[in-house]
């Protein structure tokens, strides 16, 4: 997942093309994250709010942008009640500046409220302002996360190929396995990433990431990455411990990071931003 | 709400529900047997109105207002859970010659015939309606892709069976034409979309000559079984 390796970098894809490769080269400004996950309800908003939390406490300035334009649920994981949104900024009622809100946790959000339902189908006006909007933002921050939509849709492969580095979110059950594989695989034969990273939330035990880290992989190397020349990484890059108190937090509203600090859940959700960091 | 605070203030023998009973009434609907203007009879009334009004008069399917609701219930459900949900739009091919040539007393028995029809032909769990004039529609929930087409003909095939007779030896045959669309999966959409998407596809069996059904292509499973073996090996192994 380090920048020089990024197939964007190497290979800048024509903006016109969407869904098919990366659009953003890791040239200036911040490095975009997208978190993403196949099935939805494994906490992918969850882990996206929290980790931007982690790395803010961390000095990083971070942006989650809310890039699951038809069900945006950012909002309620963080308690705020937005009065401009990116939907504002779309139709030109409001500033970047002005819809770029502080949340708690000491990260900025743009969200993108419940207007942009009508940007689920995602035309080629859509595709440009939201290119428009990850460049315009990234020069001002250190990390920007894209919290994409649940599944496979034009619209979420759209938003993943904005970021230079992905983070799929699974968790143990085979449902969000096969989601989480058939969502990898997608990444790797139509963006061509030849790396992708993974977390596994809400483990059983640890170790748990691990070896699913692993039989994913081998599933890859067999089916994606057979063909000679193209190689696949998959990149464990957390395990999240299910953990009593992050069903505390989301019930109340609140970050894992800053309520129970303490907590299994919010170590390895440290361990995550610092493992992002590093890379 | 307190229950005893609300029905002390409701006295039901005091409201206007001669309508009410006269709609129910001529509906053939079944009258609330409990004592009247009691709760349970007024539940019961309201009960048998909520009833009438999602229903068409006619057909007796459910009507294009609860059909709509319904529609939105599945939506939300396959953006949730993934699940696969088929919706069929159906058109009675040449309608309109029926009624001119026949009257609409026989357009009207032809329609009970297609409604009944479609009734038999589907799982308890789908839901059919008449949308409009001689436009029926079918929610499937739970149905793979992969038996979209032949749960379309299955329906088709049942409607070109029907033989109406709609006046003493005068005997007809009736055909319908078929669009079809998956609601997308994981992705919230809305169920005005979804009708659109099944209803371009109804036209394309309209115009492609009728008597058939045209599915939206879709994407099947992403995940061979043989990966998903490969996937599940070691944790089965595991939990063994």
């Amino acid at each position: 997942m380090s920048t020089t390796t990024d197939p964007a970098a190497q290979n800048p894809a024509p903006t016109t093309m969407a869904a098919t490769r990366p659009l953003m080269a890791a040239k200036g400004g911040a490095r975009t994250l997208a978190v993403t996950s196949g099935k939805g309800g494994v906490g992918k908003t969850f882990v996206t709010a929290n980790l931007a939390a982690a790395l803010a406490a961390r000095g990083q300035r971070v942006l989650v942008l809310d890039a699951d334009l038809g069900l945006a649920n950012l909002d309620v994981v963080l308690n705020l009640h937005p009065k401009l949104t990116l939907h504002d900024v779309f139709t030109d009622k409001a500033s970047l500046e002005q819809a770029i809100l502080p949340a708690p946790g000491g990260f900025h959000v743009l969200l993108a409220g419940s207007g942009m339902v009508e940007y689920s189908r995602l035309t080629p006006e859509v595709r440009d302002k939201l290119l428009n909007i990850v460049e315009l933002v990234r020069p001002r921050f250190d990390w920007v996360l894209l919290d994409t939509g649940a599944g496979i849709s034009d619209v979420v492969l759209f938003a993943v190929s904005l970021a230079s580095q992905v983070l799929v979110v699974a968790t143990p059950e085979p449902t969000s396995l096969t989601d989480a594989y058939a969502t990898i695989k997608v990444l790797a034969t139509q963006q061509d990433r030849r790396e992708v990273g993974l977390l596994v939330n809400q483990a059983s035990r640890v170790g748990e990431g691990k070896l699913i880290c692993g039989q994913l992989q081998q599933v890859l190397q067999r089916f994606v990455g057979a063909k000679p020349g193209h190689s696949f990484k998959l990149d464990l890059l957390g395990e999240v411990k299910q953990d009593t108190s992050v069903r505390q937090a989301v019930l109340k509203r609140q970050l894992v990071m800053e309520h129970f600090p303490g907590s299994d859940a919010a170590q390895g959700i440290k361990a995550l931003a610092l493992k992002l960091m590093e890379r | 709400m307190d229950k005893s605070l609300t029905t002390a203030q409701i006295d039901a023998s005091r409201l206007r529900l001669d309508m009410a009973m006269q709609l129910l009434q001529q509906a053939g609907a079944l009258l609330p047997e409990a004592e009247p203007y009691g709760e349970d009879w007024l539940q019961a009334v309201i009960d048998a109105l909520c009833d009438l009004s999602s229903k068409d008069a006619l057909t007796g399917l459910v009507n294009r207002r609860s059909f709509e609701m319904a529609l939105s219930r599945e939506v939300d459900r396959v953006a949730r859970s993934g699940e696969s949900a088929l919706l069929l739009m159906l058109d009675i091919d040449h309608f309109k010659a029926v009624n001119d040539t026949y009257g609409h007393a026989a357009g009207d028995l032809v329609l009970k015939a297609v409604a009944a029809a479609l009734n038999q032909v589907v799982r308890p769990m789908d839901t059919v309606a008449r949308v409009g004039g001689e436009e029926f529609a079918i929610v499937l929930p739970s149905c793979a892709a992969s038996y979209g087409l032949m749960v379309a003909e299955r329906v088709r095939e049942r409607v070109s069976e029907l033989r109406v007779e709609v006046a003493p030896g005068q005997i007809l045959a009736v055909t319908v034409s078929l669009g079809g669309a998956f609601a997308p999966q994981w992705v919230r959409s809305s169920s005005l979309l979804w009708m659109e998407r099944a209803d371009r596809q109804l036209y394309r069996a309209k115009a492609e000559g009728r008597n058939r059904a045209c599915l939206e292509t879709q994407v099947d499973s992403l995940v061979s079984a043989e990966e998903k073996g490969m996937l599940f090996a070691v944790t089965q192994q595991e939990s063994e």
